[in-house]
C-alpha cells in the first residue's frame, strides 16, 4: 500500500474539515478528493473515516458504489464511452472495443504508462452526435472504428509533447 | 402516543399511531414474516421484500416493516396478491442463494429457511447467474459466506449499535452487491474484533463461527488427554439448543453430557476466574499504592482487547496483564494439574466451551503459550456444543445431573459464576478486595450498583476508609466514552470493567441464536428480556453457592500453597499474565 506523504494527509484533512459542517458531508469530501488526486484508495479513505467518524467500511461502499469515484489512479487521459442508448444503436459497442483493443486494457482499466484509462459511460446526452465519446471533457462527434487509432495516436504525441520530448 | 383505529384481516383494531403496519400487526397476534426488519427496528431497511401486505391509501404493495399505520387504514394480509408477492420476494431471494441447506450449520435457526417454508415456495422458479461468491474461512473466529447473504444489513447495524464500529458495510453496486469488511477483506486483516454480534443476528448461514469440531474429533482420535472447562454463561443457554425456556440453568446436565463424549476430566472455568480476582484484585492494589497506571481495566473479554489493540493502542498500559480466566485454567491444568495426575502436558488437550467466538481468535495468540504449548487448544462455541451433544446420541432433556470434577482445581464460589453477565467480574473483585487490601474480612456480598444493563454504570465504594470508584460498560460504544475520559485525562475511576458484548458473555456471540420465529412459547418481548433471563440463571446460581467470596474458596487458596505462593508472584507472571500489543487496522 502506499504511504502518504504528511503533506497529502494535511490536503486531504483540508478537505475535510472544508465540508464537515455539512449535512451529509461524505458525497462532498470524496468528490473533492477524486477531482484533486483521481482517485480514493483505502488509506485516504482511512482519514476521511478518521475525521468524519463514518466507518471505513461505509465509505468504500460509497466509492464502490457510485461510478464517478476510483479506488486506482485513473490514466492523463480517461477516454469515456459512452453505452447508452442511441450511442449503442450506433454501434458504441463496438468502439468501445476497439479502445480496449489498441490500448490492450479492459474498460475500467488503466494502461500501465498510466497513460489511458477507458471508462464506461451512461448516456452522457449527446444522443444526436452518436455515437459519442468524452474525453477528458472533450467530446469526439459520430467516432467511427477506424479513426480510433488516430485518436489514440494524436494523444500519445500531445502526451509526449507536454513532457518535453520528441513525439 | 394517540391510539388509531385500523382493520387487519376485515378485524377492527385500535394500536399506537406511527408504528410501522408489521409491529402493529405483530401486537395484534399475526406474523407476517420479515427478514430485514430485526429486534424492533434495530434493522429497517425494506430491502427484503418478504414482508408485502395490502394496505388502503397506499400505491401497489407495501413493506410492511417500513409503512406506518394509519387512521382507518385497511390492512390485507392473507389476499392471492400479497400471497404470492411475498413468494416471489422468497423465491428471488433463494435464487442468488446457495440453497446447501443440509449441510449448513445454522439450518435450525435460519429465518430463510423458516420463511420458505411458511410462504410456499417452489423449486428454482428463477434460474440465472449468481453473483460472484467471497467464502472467508481465514480467521479463526467468524467466517463469511457471501452466497448465503440475503443483504439484509443486520450484521452492519449490529456492529454500529453495540461497538459504534460497522466493520461490516455494503459494497459495490447492483447485482454485484455484497456485503463485508473493506475491500472485501477477510477478518484478519480488518479491524474485526471478532465478538460474533454479527453471527448472532445473521437470519442465514452467511455468517457463522468457525467451527473447531473437527479439531476436537481429531484429538480424541489421536489418543491425547482431552480434558474440558466450561464458562459461567453456558450453562445460562445451553438449554434453549434443546427445546428448554430461556434462562433455564442447566449445569448438572452439561456436566453429565461432556463426560459422556468422552471428556476425560470435566472443569469450570469458575475456578480460574476466582483465580484471576486474586490476581487482578492484586494488580490493582499495587497500581494504587505504587502510583501505576490508572484507572486498570479488565481484560477477560477477548472481543474487548482486540478492541483495544486496534483502537486504544495507546491505553494499553491500563488493561489489566491477567490472563482470561480459560487461558489461566488452561495453563494451570497444563502446566500444574497434568503433572498432579502423571499426564504429559503435550499430551493434554484443554477444550474451552465459550459462549464467544473472539475465544476462539485469542487462545491463537503467540503471548498465550506457555513454556512451548498453547494454554487452550480449542474453542468451542455453545452452540457447537449443542451439536456435538446432538450428533452423539445423547438425550440431554433426560440427564440426570452431575458435578464438575473438583479435586484440585475445580471448586468455585459464585464470585465465579457471575462473571458471565455485566458488572460481575467488578462485583466479584469488590467482594474480595476489602480482603485483599486490607487482610480483613468482610461480608458485603451483592454489590446492586454494579448489576443491570445500562450502558455505563459506575459507583463509588468505601474500603475500610479508603474511596475506590469503579465503572462498568460493555459494548464499545460505552466503553469508549470511558476510555475517551482516560484518553483526556479526566478519568476519576480506578477501576474499569469492559465486557466485549452487550449484556456480557450471557449475550455472547457464541451463544444460541434468539429468533422470535423459533420460540412460540416465550413472552412476545422476549427479544428484550432474554439477556435478563440467562443473567437471572447466574445470579441465581450465586445465590445457591455457599461460598461466594472468591479469596475464600479453599482450591485456589491451596493452589497458592502449593505453587504461586502469593497472587502476583513471579510463578504467577510466568503462568496467569500476559501482555498485548497495539495492531494496525488494515494490515497490507
Amino acid at each position: 500500500m502506499i504511504r502518504l506523504s504528511e503533506t497529502s494527509v494535511a490536503k486531504i484533512e483540508e478537505i475535510c474539515d472544508r465540508y464537515i459542517g455539512e449535512k451529509t458531508p461524505l458525497m462532498m469530501i470524496l468528490s473533492a478528493i477524486q477531482e484533486e488526486y483521481g482517485y480514493i484508495p483505502l488509506e485516504v479513505q482511512e482519514i476521511v473515516s478518521a475525521k468524519t467518524g463514518i466507518s471505513v467500511a461505509e465509505i468504500y461502499g460509497v466509492v464502490t458504489f457510485y461510478s464517478f469515484f476510483s479506488l486506482k489512479p485513473k490514466g492523463k487521459y480517461v477516454i469515456g464511452c459512452c453505452l447508452g442508448t442511441a450511442c449503442y444503436v450506433k454501434g458504441a459497442g463496438q468502439v468501445i472495443d476497439k479502445f480496449s483493443e489498441v490500448l490492450k486494457i479492459k474498460p475500467g482499466e488503466t494502461t500501465e504508462d498510466g497513460l489511458f484509462t477507458i471508462d464506461a459511460l451512461r448516456c452522457i446526452g449527446a444522443c444526436g452526435i452518436a455515437p459519442a465519446v468524452s474525453i477528458n471533457g472533450k467530446v469526439y462527434p459520430k467516432v467511427q472504428i477506424k479513426d480510433i487509432p488516430g485518436i489514440v495516436g494524436e494523444l500519445v504525441a500531445e502526451a509526449a509533447a507536454a513532457e518535453g520530448g520528441i513525439a | 402516543m394517540a391510539l388509531i383505529n385500523i382493520k387487519i384481516e376485515g378485524v377492527p383494531y385500535q394500536v399506537e399511531d406511527g408504528i410501522t403496519i408489521l409491529e402493529a400487526a405483530r401486537q395484534c397476534g399475526y406474523e407476517i414474516p420479515s427478514l430485514c426488519n430485526f429486534n424492533h427496528g434495530e434493522c429497517n431497511r425494506g430491502s427484503c421484500r418478504v414482508c408485502l401486505v395490502e394496505a388502503t391509501g397506499a400505491r401497489g404493495l407495501v413493506a410492511s416493516c417500513v409503512y406506518p399505520v394509519n387512521e382507518g387504514m385497511e390492512v390485507t394480509i392473507s389476499s392471492s396478491k400479497a400471497v404470492f408477492a411475498r413468494r416471489a420476494a422468497v423465491e428471488l431471494l433463494l435464487s442468488n442463494h446457495a440453497v446447501n441447506c443440509q449441510a449448513c450449520h445454522k439450518n435450525d435457526k435460519c429465518e430463510l429457511l423458516h420463511i420458505a417454508k411458511i410462504t410456499n415456495v417452489r423449486e428454482d422458479m428463477f434460474k440465472g447467474e449468481k453473483t460472484p461468491t467471497t467464502v472467508d474461512v481465514l480467521n479463526p473466529a467468524i467466517t463469511r459466506d457471501t452466497s448465503k447473504c440475503v443483504l439484509c444489513g443486520r450484521c452492519i447495524e449490529r456492529c454500529k449499535n453495540a461497538h459504534g464500529l460497522s466493520v461490516l458495510g455494503y459494497q459495490n453496486r447492483g447485482f454485484a452487491t455484497i456485503v463485508g469488511p473493506a475491500e472485501n477483506r477477510n477478518f484478519n486483516d480488518s479491524p474485526c474484533i471478532m465478538c460474533g454480534q454479527c453471527v448472532s443476528v445473521c437470519p442465514t448461514g452467511a455468517l457463522m463461527e468457525h467451527s473447531e469440531v473437527t479439531r476436537v474429533d481429531k484429538a480424541f482420535e489421536a489418543g491425547k488427554y482431552v480434558v474440558v472447562q466450561t464458562a459461567p454463561a453456558v450453562r445460562a443457554a445451553l438449554g434453549e439448543e434443546f427445546g428448554m425456556k430461556i434462562g433455564t440453568p442447566v449445569t448438572g446436565k452439561m456436566v453429565a453430557a461432556l463426560r459422556r463424549l468422552g471428556f476425560k476430566k470435566v472443569f469450570d472455568t469458575n475456578f480460574a476466574a476466582d483465580l484471576t480476582i486474586m490476581e487482578e484484585a492484586t494488580e490493582l492494589v499495587e497500581r494504587i499504592k505504587n502510583g501505576g497506571q490508572l484507572p486498570m481495566i479488565t481484560s477477560c473479554s477477548p472481543g474487548w482487547v482486540n478492541y483495544a489493540e486496534y483502537y486504544y493502542g495507546d491505553l494499553l498500559g491500563h488493561v489489566s496483564s491477567c490472563k482470561s480466566p480459560h487461558e489461566m485454567m488452561g495453563a494451570i491444568l497444563k502446566h500444574y494439574y497434568a503433572k498432579k495426575i502423571g499426564v504429559k502436558p503435550e499430551d493434554m488437550f484443554v477444550v474451552s466451551i465459550m459462549p464467544c467466538t473472539a475465544k476462539k481468535y485469542e487462545k491463537t495468540r503467540e503471548q498465550l503459550v506457555t513454556e512451548g504449548l498453547a494454554d487452550v487448544d480449542a474453542v468451542l462455541t455453545t452452540r457447537e456444543l449443542a451439536r456435538l451433544i446432538k450428533r452423539s446420541g445423547i438425550n440431554f432433556n433426560k440427564l440426570a445431573d452431575e458435578e464438575f470434577d473438583n479435586d484440585i482445581v475445580g471448586e468455585y464460589t459464585g464470585a465465579g459464576v457471575i462473571f458471565g453477565v455485566t458488572g460481575g467480574v467488578m462485583e466479584a473483585a469488590l467482594r474480595s478486595a476489602g480482603y485483599i487490601i486490607t487482610g480483613k474480612e468482610f461480608e458485603t456480598i451483592e454489590y446492586t450498583a454494579v448489576r443491570g444493563f445500562e450502558g455505563i454504570k459506575e459507583a463509588s465504594v468505601d474500603i475500610d476508609g479508603l474511596t475506590v470508584n469503579v465503572a462498568v460498560a460493555h459494548g464499545m460504544k460505552n466503553a469508549k466514552v470511558l476510555l475517551d475520559q482516560i484518553k483526556a485525562g479526566e478519568s476519576k475511576y480506578h477501576f474499569i470493567e469492559i465486557m466485549g458484548c452487550p449484556g456480557g458473555c450471557v449475550n455472547g456471540g457464541g451463544q444460541p441464536y434468539v429468533r422470535e420465529c423459533f420460540l412460540p412459547n416465550e413472552d412476545l418481548d422476549i427479544m428484550d428480556t432474554y439477556v435478563q433471563k440467562r443473567a437471572g440463571a447466574l445470579y441465581s446460581e450465586d445465590e445457591r453457592q455457599t461460598l461466594r467470596f472468591s479469596h475464600r474458596n479453599p482450591q485456589v487458596q491451596a493452589l497458592y500453597k502449593d505453587l504461586l505462593d502469593h497472587p502476583g508472584s513471579h510463578v504467577s507472571h510466568e503462568l496467569l499474565h500476559t501482555s498485548y500489543e497495539a495492531r494496525e487496522r488494515f494490515n497490507d
